[in-house]
């Protein structure tokens, strides 16, 4: 039909208007979707609610040890569930040494196969195998880990101190740092390779042009130049190795002293609450065990939003 | 013509080849350790799989042979509990995600995610504990659902959010131009186009869970026999494998070392069909 023909146009509008009522939504289907929008928007609360869910179930749960111990729980040297006496810090040095050691330990590791992955070669089929061949290790779970630590990694670690003199079981820090640098490897591989090949090209052919070979590109522009969010990549690694338990709690030995050594057994948060949450009697004792994950839980929340504001910072510059 | 010796030229490059060398040394060391790690595992446990351990109970301590069907059953009646629990109400946050991009409020769900996900998994187990272990005054199957459930959240939303953030606005806006609801248009026309990454999502997560232990603790707390109640606790191979491979007892680490296997073949092959679909499935415009 012509355009601008009174009979065509007159048709067009009348099939509009016939169709019209139909397009309507009917009073249930309006319903339904409401319901649908509401309940999208609900199960966002609730996420959200989830975690204020937490902290405060966990300070409800705590509260009487944070009245009994006072501020003397973060410094106190002995824990003696026997005689209500409870101080914390045996376990908050065994974290920090064992997350730090593990840390240490995988750095090195973590950076060359970072810069393997995300600078010498980023494509390609034998680099694509590569990354999926770290990118296992975080497929196995950590009592696995730690199963396998105890019949691998421990007797290494005793035959090694005994060695040296040291008489111990080969079970402490350092196996447990040992196992943990490996678990932490396939995370910061990740993030950091994600970091690494996000670096401007501009950068690296100006550097290239000045006539620097590939090591002083990356020693002096890719590395200086990601450092933010390099650092973040380690933040966010060491979160999940403080917060590691199973491991860590078959390995580390189970002592509830102050460590002495990288050597000597102890225990971290984690592994404490593991190994003596189901045989807490009395209140203080159980609410001693929560006020511990509740600082866990404060620490790794701390830990996750830098962290994560970092790593936003460094993808909006870029 | 004379050429120009650039000044410690050969010394710079000397370096260079030795770092390259390190690089790959260090990716050599880490790809190396997966591998013997994978196969440590698959060697010591691939003996102690055998027909048994998927069809017995596990025997007392002297007692050779036995199996760990209490925690097969146990494992998966926890984990697809979770899964009924967490799928829909990852995807429902993904969708939200994925519709408020850019507001503030999706700001802060997603950073709420994030935290989630950072949550150490053995406060979420006390947590829950204090939730629904102490109100029932029982361990159970049913907590320690509730609890792989929490810690299967975030991959899926993260899965799904990115999925359909990649669908193009154009194919939803025609749906609402049709006169589709929000609803008949996310689950006629956004769900189905991004099956794949949502599938892949909710793989990950089973694969998460599947071997936690340290939630499971406080709440679904291992039982020897054979138990099929959401009420009542029960054993599950993480589980299992915690107990038996640190107890002294040969007989019950041969049991670990097989559990062990099973563990990881299964995640494993979770990953690969992740992997293998991920490729097919991907969202392409």
């Amino acid at each position: 039909m012509v355009k601008g023909e009174p009979g065509g146009r007159s048709l067009f509008i009348s099939k509009c208007i016939v169709s019209l009522p139909e397009l309507e939504m009917s009073n249930s289907k309006v319903l339904k979707n409401k319901i649908f929008l509401k309940s999208i928007n609900g199960s966002a609360i609730f996420v959200m609610l989830l975690l204020v869910g937490f902290f405060l179930t966990l300070l409800y749960a705590a509260w009487p040890a944070l009245r009994a111990n006072g501020f003397s729980f973060l410094w106190g040297k002995t824990w003696d569930p026997v005689r209500d006496n409870y101080g914390m810090l045996p376990f908050l040095i065994g974290t920090l040494i064992t997350s730090f050691l593990a840390l240490f330990i995988s750095a090195p590791f973590a950076i060359g196969a970072a810069l393997f992955l995300g600078e010498y070669y980023p494509h390609g089929t034998v680099s694509n195998i590569l990354r999926n061949i770290i990118e296992l290790l975080a497929a196995i779970p950590s009592v696995v880990y730690g199963f396998w630590g105890l019949f691998v990694i421990v007797p290494y670690v005793q035959t090694f101190e005994h060695k040296l003199n040291i008489p111990s079981s080969g079970l402490g820090i350092f196996s447990a740092s040992l196992v943990l640098s490996i678990m932490l490897i396939p995370y910061s591989v990740s993030l950091i390779r994600q970091v690494i090949s996000m670096t401007p090209i501009q950068l690296k052919e100006a550097a290239y042009a000045l006539g620097c070979t590939r090591t002083e590109v990356i020693m002096k522009v890719i590395l200086p130049s990601n450092l933010s969010g390099i650092s973040a990549g380690f933040l966010l690694s060491l979160g999940r190795a403080l917060g590691e338990t199973m491991a860590v709690t078959i390995l580390i030995g189970n002592s509830p002293k102050l460590p002495n050594s990288i050597v000597s057994a102890s225990n971290t948060m984690a592994s404490l609450i593991a190994n003596e949450f189901n045989e807490a009697v009395g209140s203080t004792y159980t609410a001693s065990l929560v006020e511990i994950g509740l600082l866990l839980f404060i620490v790794t929340t701390i830990i996750n939003l830098l962290g994560r504001m970092i790593i936003k910072k460094v993808s909006v510059k870029l | 013509m004379t050429t120009v010796e650039i000044a410690g030229i050969k010394r710079r490059r000397a370096k260079d080849n030795v770092f390259r060398y390190i690089v790959y040394v260090l990716t050599f060391c880490c790809v190396a350790v997966s591998l013997i790690i994978l196969f440590y595992i698959f060697q010591k446990g691939i003996t102690c799989v055998n027909w048994d351990l998927f069809t017995k109970l596990p025997k007392p301590v002297g007692e050779s042979g036995g199996g760990v069907l209490n925690a097969i059953v146990g494992s998966l009646m926890l984990v697809s509990v979770a899964a009924v629990i967490a799928i829909p109400l990852g995807i429902s946050v993904g969708i939200f995600l994925a519709d408020n991009r850019g507001k503030a409020k999706a700001d802060r769900v997603s950073i709420a995610v994030d935290v989630l996900q950072g949550v150490p998994s053995i406060v979420v187990g006390m947590v829950i504990y204090v939730w629904v272990v102490k109100p029932l005054g029982i361990f159970s199957a049913l907590s320690g659902s509730v609890a792989l459930a929490i810690m299967m959240l975030p991959p899926i939303i993260k899965n799904t959010e990115e999925t359909l953030v990649l669908i193009p606005n154009t194919l939803k806006e025609a749906s609402l131009a049709l006169g589709a609801s929000d609803f008949r248009t996310t689950m006629r026309i956004l769900l189905p186009t991004g099956i794949g990454g949502i599938f892949s999502g909710a793989m990950l997560g089973i694969a998460r869970i599947a071997g936690e232990v340290a939630p499971l603790l406080f709440t679904a707390f291992g039982n020897p026999y054979l138990s099929f109640n959401l009420f009542k606790p029960v054993q599950s191979i993480p589980l299992i494998i915690f107990n038996y491979g640190t107890s002294p007892y040969d007989d019950w680490r041969r049991i670990a070392w097989g559990g062990s296997v099973i563990l990881v073949g299964f995640i494993l092959i979770l990953n690969f069909i992740v992997k293998f679909f991920e490729s097919r499935w991907k969202v392409q415009f």
